[in-house]
């Protein structure tokens, strides 16, 4: 059965996946990591600091899965917690006080579903970072590289523009979990990743992603130079576009850009 | 200790007594057999032990807007299978034919002008008949487009949120919802408009983590439950049993994240007065 839908859920979870601090490594000069949420703690699900991409200083922020067994445990398996989305909305803060774009790199399986992340507020952390990002006075470019699984991808996601690795995967739900409500099974999951159209493609159809980043012919994970070359070359090329509004029309054409999204019907 | 353990004391049935439709009806919570028309009086609430009956948008709007003051919004608003889902019980859009049928509403919400003891307000309420209060491209419209008419209004928006979750059917459309509703919201707020968001049971997913946690002011009916992941998907994800109490109203109240739990009966009046001192 032909179902990229599930080949592309696959591929994002492929364990050679370059991961955020890959990309970093390769594109983000002089990159000063930066650590807590000054309320909390330091989630080290999500990754925050400053470097210079090209001759642009950014605020880079994105999630973080491990390789290893410990570190999956060190990184929460890219899920994070509130502490993670406070600590990314205060370096985004601190992008605006100094007039700098943010970058981020969105590859998370959902925020972590804990007792000490509701305990703290994972609704309001989230809630907080699409309200505060859909102002924030400065460009932002979202990146999906892997996994971008529901509010917890949405909650570093909101920004000018939404680009999209072409092995990637963005839904509301992961299909695992789609298929356990929809199905009451585990076992339909290649079934909810077809029907969730969730491919870059599909995206692009949606008018939800703004461009799909082409991966080298083997994937991503057979090419980490390429691949960082070439997020490093589309982000460039769409801060310069940005850089030519006002901030008061940056802000006015990102508001639009959400009020846009939706398939309905209106009768009259 | 034990090698077997009763997991719950007493003995259980798992069929209901049946109760005759109309005249009276049983709570939920107490088990008190309570005439019909003393729930519709005291709001759907139980006399007995305040026990908050799930009601949907037009109880809310008669509860707590002036008699005939709800002008209603966008219901021509339908919406479409964009995605053509089909789940184990069929297509998305034969669902939504379905449900509108049974609910007798177009939509997961319902939205519109109207007047909170002679104050004009813009006033949303979820409807849990359709499909849990799922947000899908519909809710998401229906809800930015009233907060656009607040923002041109000037008037304070109250959002009296309910969720079962993710229009899952609407795929990433869905998820999009809550960046727009938020999205709208940021600017409604840079304008010095006023919200009230008021949480009832259940407030969960994507309404939760967007509309239901940006209001400046966040009042909730009492044990409702509010959060952002299930119960149970947290339940399987740590496997431990979840401490009582957890995710209720008074279970964010003290962790700081409601401002006030507030009796049904009592809710009108709440909204006027803090209308009052802040605008």
């Amino acid at each position: 059965m032909d179902n990229k839908g599930w080949e592309k859920v696959q591929l994002a979870r492929h364990p050679k996946r370059p991961y955020t601090l890959d990309y970093i490594e390769r594109i983000v000069k002089d990159f000063k990591e930066l650590h807590g949420d000054r309320f909390f703690g330091d989630d080290e699900a999500i990754i925050t600091g400053f470097g210079k991409i090209g001759n642009e200083t950014f605020a880079v922020i994105g999630q973080q899965k491990g390789r290893s067994t410990k570190e999956n445990i060190r990184r929460n398996f890219g899920m994070p917690n509130p502490e993670g989305y406070r600590k990314a909305l205060r370096i985004m803060k601190l992008a605006a006080k100094f007039k700098k774009p943010v970058l981020t790199l969105i590859d998370t399986p959902g925020a972590f579903p804990g007792i000490g992340a509701e305990e703290r507020g994972q609704a309001e952390a989230i809630a907080k970072n699409l309200f505060e990002m859909a102002v924030l006075p400065v460009p932002i470019i979202c990146v999906i590289i892997g996994e971008g699984a529901s509010g917890g991808a949405l909650g570093i996601g909101v920004g000018d523009r939404l680009l999209m690795l072409e092995n990637s995967w963005f839904s509301v739900i992961s299909p695992e979990s789609c298929s356990s409500i929809l199905w009451r099974t585990w076992d339909k999951k290649e079934i909810a990743a077809k029907a969730l159209k969730l491919t870059a493609e599909d995206l692009l159809e949606q008018k939800i992603i703004d461009e799909i980043v082409k991966e080298p012919t083997d994937g991503a994970h057979e090419n980490y130079d390429e691949i960082a070359r070439t997020v490093k070359e589309r982000v460039l090329d769409n801060l310069k576009e940005l850089k030519k509004l006002s901030t008061d029309k940056l802000i006015e054409k990102r508001i639009e850009k959400y009020s846009k999204i939706g398939f309905y019907e209106e009768q009259t | 200790m034990d090698w077997f353990k009763r997991k719950q004391e007493g003995i259980f049935t798992t069929t209901k007594s049946a109760m005759p439709d109309g005249l009276w009806q049983k709570c939920e919570n107490c088990g008190e057999v309570i005439f019909a028309k003393a729930i519709e009086n005291s709001l759907a609430t139980c006399e007995k032990c305040n026990f908050h009956f799930r009601t949907d948008a037009k109880g809310y709007i008669n509860f707590w807007l002036d008699e005939n003051s709800f002008e209603e919004f966008n219901q021509n608003l339908k919406s479409t299978d964009h995605l053509g889902f089909v789940d184990a019980k069929g297509s998305y859009k034969t669902k939504l034919t379905e449900t509108i049928k049974k609910s007798g509403v177009n939509e997961a919400v319902r939205t519109g002008k109207g007047k909170i003891s002679s104050r004009e307000v813009i006033f949303v309420a979820m409807d849990f008949n359709f499909m849990a209060a799922s947000m899908g491209s519909v809710v998401g419209e229906k809800i930015s487009r009233a907060i656009d008419e607040a923002t041109k209004l000037k008037i304070p928006l109250i959002v009296v949120c309910a969720s079962g979750g993710a229009r899952m059917h609407e795929g990433a459309l869905s998820l999009m919802q809550m960046a727009k509703t938020s999205a709208k919201l940021a600017r409604f707020s840079q304008k010095g408009g006023f919200y009230i968001a008021i949480l009832t049971n259940p407030t969960t997913g994507g309404v939760s983590a967007s509309f239901a946690m940006l209001g400046d002011i966040i009042l909730a009916e009492p044990k409702a439950l509010i959060g952002f992941a299930g119960p149970r998907v947290i339940k399987q994800t740590i496997g431990k049993d979840l401490p009582d109490g957890f995710q209720t109203s008074e279970f964010l109240l003290e962790h700081g994240f409601v401002d006030r739990i507030v009796h049904r009966k009592e809710m009108k009046n709440e909204i006027k007065t803090l209308i009052e001192l802040l605008t």
